[in-house]
């Protein structure tokens, strides 16, 4: 592919009854990198990978995946592409080893070179002692390695990963992110969704955030974070009386003015230098005697990103307050 | 990172032959299950096999067949047929545990034949078919059965098979359709009745007539009494039309159900795309 994107999608459209589920939907995903697609349930991240990894049909727009249109030249395209879906989608009850000689038969590398692939794969994925034992037995992250190890069978250049550390415990989904991390390294692309602002914040270089069908914002995690400003210093009082104080010594460093939160005794601000920021508020608060429980400076997550973007948090439905659409398509940078 | 030249997988070869691969491929896979869970062909046996026993030792002798007869030669190909009927229930629970743990899925996303995935369903399901089969003729050899051997014997082997190549279509379609593995469960509930309302038990004769009537034209009583004729055993025959024409129908009833639910279950498939 020329321009250097391994994934493009112009104005999908994919309608279910009445509802659209993906509404004019755009992507570009570069060569080699690990692209995020956040959004709340029902945003319409999974319709997107069913599209582009070639299981449905758009009902408008277009898509190429690895140069190839999805919908036009889907065989080609599943011969280019590997799939790991929210489901571990390996057969239970065969034994690792037989899963993946199986998916290496049929992805018609024939008999000899499956065995030898599935040999190759257990070990890559560590799972070369569980190989002869079946997958019913296995703990999630190592299923969801067979899984991945399954998706990776032809090496492909792009790789859809749906939400691929959902119900995992945090060493499994390390794990996970481990083996992502080595794929990439050997110039897979991969197009990644998640609900786990932290999974896409460590792992993607870039992030579309979808909401409603739609791509609301596109940028890199930092860029992201820097929509809703920059640091924070945050400052918790330890009794109602220290709040005025608090504030007061606050606005000496932030910009603009202190937000104060009545119930948590709370009261944070936007500043740039940060260190001096800290250390000044402390000073203060020490000399003016008020008693703190807390005080600290924090970067914004991407759950701050997400109830920005879309005026709801990750767990909503998309049925949320959510802000003015086209208010917040402007705040996005081109 | 990889000894293997995995850029150019070999097409080399044409549509119909990867179709027969794909489709050998997912065979395998099939009876790898069976072979790693032989107790599957177990359960799906012990209802068949306590049938039997029940029928044959607990209720045998208080059974008669209409113009006399031997009831183990009543009942044995009934249970043959009663089977192969069965089968649907399991082609359709493990057709949609592949769809919704999303085995179905990833076949479809890789470059292979996607109609070898049902094509595959169906072969696997036939072979299992002949393993069950042969095992409860033995079982019935075993309890005193004599059938005649010969073309005849391998002619009603083939319309009990025939039955269930017909029922793997409603399997599938069902499997698709279902939401669950549970449902797919619920199947029996629904297949049990309709077996019973049938030659597979007791002649149609000797219930009320209108339950006669229907019993009589239950496709799954056309082959069991096709099958008796050709095993050379013709008992409990009766004289409606349908009855007297049990080889012609036992051939029609699965050919018209085949019509019936093939394009059904294909087009439940496509619309996976959709």
């Amino acid at each position: 592919m020329g321009d250097g994107h391994a994934v493009r999608a112009e104005g999908l459209v994919k309608r279910y009854g009445g509802k659209h589920a993906l509404d004019g939907f755009d992507l570009a995903v570069r060569e080699g990198t690990v692209h995020g697609l956040l959004g709340p349930n029902g945003a319409g991240k999974t319709t997107a990978v069913r599209i582009l990894s070639t299981l449905i049909r758009p009902d408008g727009g277009r898509a190429e995946v690895a140069g190839l249109d999805v919908t036009r030249q889907a065989r080609e395209v599943r011969a280019r592409i590997g799939l790991t879906g929210q489901y571990a989608a390996v057969d239970e009850v065969l034994t690792g080893r037989q899963n993946l000689e199986m998916f290496g038969r049929l992805f018609h590398l024939g008999g000899r070179r499956a065995r030898s692939r599935a040999v190759e794969l257990l070990a890559r994925f560590d799972l070369t002692d569980a190989g002869d034992r079946g997958v019913g037995k296995y703990s999630g992250g190592m299923r969801r390695r067979l899984d991945l190890a399954a998706s990776m069978i032809l090496a492909p250049s792009v790789l859809f990963l749906d939400e691929p550390t959902t119900g995992l415990d945090p060493r499994s989904r390390g794990e996970v992110w481990d083996s992502v991390r080595a794929l990439v390294a050997s110039g897979t692309t991969v197009l990644l969704t998640t609900q786990y602002l932290e999974e896409a914040d460590k792992l993607a270089s870039r992030i579309t955030v979808l909401d409603q069908g739609r791509a609301i914002a596109d940028d890199t995690p930092d860029g992201l974070k820097n929509l809703v400003g920059g640091d924070r210093i945050e400052v918790v009082a330890a009794e109602r009386a220290g709040i005025p104080r608090a504030v007061e010594a606050v606005a000496r460093v932030c910009d603009g003015a202190p937000e104060v939160d009545e119930e948590a005794l709370r009261v944070h601000a936007p500043v740039t230098d940060r260190v001096r920021a800290l250390t000044e508020v402390a000073r203060a608060l020490q000399d003016g005697g008020v008693a703190v429980e807390d005080i600290g400076l924090r970067r914004p997550s991407l759950d701050d990103v997400f109830l920005r973007l879309t005026g709801h948090g990750t767990e909503a439905t998309g049925t949320g307050p959510a802000a003015s659409p086209s208010e917040e398509k402007e705040a996005v940078p081109a | 990172m990889s000894t293997l030249d995995l850029a150019t997988p070999p097409r080399e070869h044409g549509r119909l032959y990867w179709l027969l691969a794909d489709c050998a491929n997912i065979v395998r896979r099939g009876l790898t299950h069976y072979q790693r869970q032989p107790v599957n062909i177990a359960w799906q046996l012990g209802f068949p096999i306590l049938s039997v026993l029940l029928y044959g030792y607990v209720f045998g002798s208080a059974m008669t067949v209409p113009g006399g007869g031997d009831y183990k030669d009543f009942l044995m190909p009934g249970m043959f047929t009663m089977t192969m009927a069965f089968g649907f229930i399991n082609t359709a629970t493990l057709v949609v545990h592949d769809s919704t743990k999303g085995v179905i899925d990833r076949f479809r996303s890789m470059p292979m034949t996607s109609s070898a995935v049902v094509a595959g369903r169906g072969v696997t399901d036939l072979v299992v078919a002949c393993a069950e089969l042969t095992i409860l003729m033995l079982t019935a050899l075993a309890m005193g059965w004599r059938p005649d051997g010969g073309w005849g014997f391998l002619a009603a082997f083939g319309l009990l098979l025939w039955l269930r190549f017909a029922l793997i279509w409603l399997g599938v379609w069902l499997g698709l359709l279902v939401p669950n593995p549970e449902a797919a469960g619920g199947l029996f509930a629904v297949a049990f009745p309709l077996t019973m309302i049938s030659s597979i038990f007791v002649a149609p004769q000797l219930m009320p007539d209108w339950l006669g009537w229907v019993a009589a034209w239950n496709p799954i009583s056309s082959t069991a009494a096709a099958a008796r004729d050709l095993f050379g055993t013709p008992v409990g025959g009766g004289d409606s039309w349908v009855e007297q024409h049990a080889l012609l129908m036992s051939c029609t009833w699965p050919l018209a159900l085949t019509l019936l639910f093939l394009p059904l279950a294909v087009r439940r498939f496509q619309r996976l795309s959709k």
